[in-house]
């Protein structure tokens, strides 16, 4: 890949995960955006970019996915979030501008947006 | 679709859904001919000619949600009302090729938009799949190969953060490079 000048900047980048991957057993949370062609029309790209946007702007270590329709396309964009060791919540209809919330809030302090989810499971954990 | 690129995350999502370990998406956009030409071949589980050559009607899907598939019709028409064309080429257990061509001063061609993003999703996909993503711009090119950065990554997994925002530096800088006159500052070029 000679059109990446950065491939020296990729191995600073890779001792850099390296060491963070020693000190942390594991990341804080895993976020699941979903991307079928309902998703897409809906603007799922768009809300992962505000997700990925909101993610280096913290410190959170958060591992984002993207996957398939899920069956409810009516209420996409939809967005999981599932904290280590915690029930996972599902918000429906997501814009951009609720990441920053759910991000705060949910990931960042442990308290989901219900809000905005679709449904609240009767034992959250 | 707003955006030709949310066709290509689509066909690339299509690809990961058949179970595709690799990707290769490929734009060429051809000034002096007037083309644009989008390219998505995968090495997932393909399938017969005659499901081939009826996977652009909306009625014929392989899908388990309901009965209609939409992302494949969709890009077919986009390209169909830029005088243009979309074709599926695929054998089972081989993969599945699609090329889609546009005449790129059609009014009625939308623009390419975010392709660094899409390239994100595909490889933020949550079954792993390496994505060779080529872009040329008349003489100008801009690659990005998700293998030969996993091969300089070792044990580290493409999904860590750290990664991910290089990843996104590499691909936004790389399509920055193909456009230098709106890099620059000069006003942006509305398609």
């Amino acid at each position: 890949m000679p059109k990446l000048k950065s491939l020296e900047d990729l191995q600073r980048v890779r001792e850099a995960a390296k060491q963070e991957m020693a000190a942390r057993s594991q990341a804080d949370a895993r976020i699941i955006v979903a991307m079928g062609t309902c998703g897409i029309a809906a603007g799922a790209r768009e809300v992962m970019r505000a997700i990925l946007d909101e993610l280096a702007a913290s410190n959170i270590r958060a591992t984002v996915e993207t996957t398939g329709c899920v069956g409810m396309c009516a209420k996409e964009p939809l967005v999981d979030v599932e904290l280590t060791g915690k029930s996972r919540v599902t918000y429906a209809n997501v814009k951009p501008d609720m990441v920053p919330r759910i991000i705060d809030q949910h990931v960042r302090r442990g308290e989901p947006v219900w809000e905005w989810a679709t449904g609240r499971p009767a034992a959250f954990q | 679709m707003l955006e030709l690129s949310l066709h290509i995350l689509d066909a690339v999502r299509n690809a990961v859904d058949a179970g595709a370990t690799a990707v290769d998406v490929q734009i060429d956009e051809d000034p002096s001919a007037d083309t644009l030409t989008i390219r998505v071949a995968d090495n997932g589980r393909g399938m017969s000619q005659e499901m081939a050559a009826n996977v652009t009607n909306p009625f014929v899907t392989t899908r388990k949600t309901r009965h209609v598939g939409l992302g494949l019709p969709l890009f077919a028409e986009a390209a169909r009302r830029c005088d243009g064309d979309l074709k599926v080429d695929s054998r089972p257990g081989q993969g599945t090729c699609i090329t889609a061509t546009f005449r790129q001063s059609h009014i009625d061609r939308a623009p390419l938009g975010d392709m660094p993003a899409v390239i994100m999703a595909a490889l933020l996909s949550d079954r792993p799949i390496d994505v060779r993503y080529r872009h040329k711009v008349g003489s100008r090119e801009f690659e990005f190969d998700s293998a030969e950065v996993r091969r300089e990554l070792g044990d580290v997994p493409l999904s860590h953060p750290l990664v991910r925002e290089w990843m996104r530096k590499a691909l936004e800088e790389g399509e920055r490079g193909l456009r230098p006159e709106e890099a620059s500052g000069a006003r942006p070029k509305q398609h």
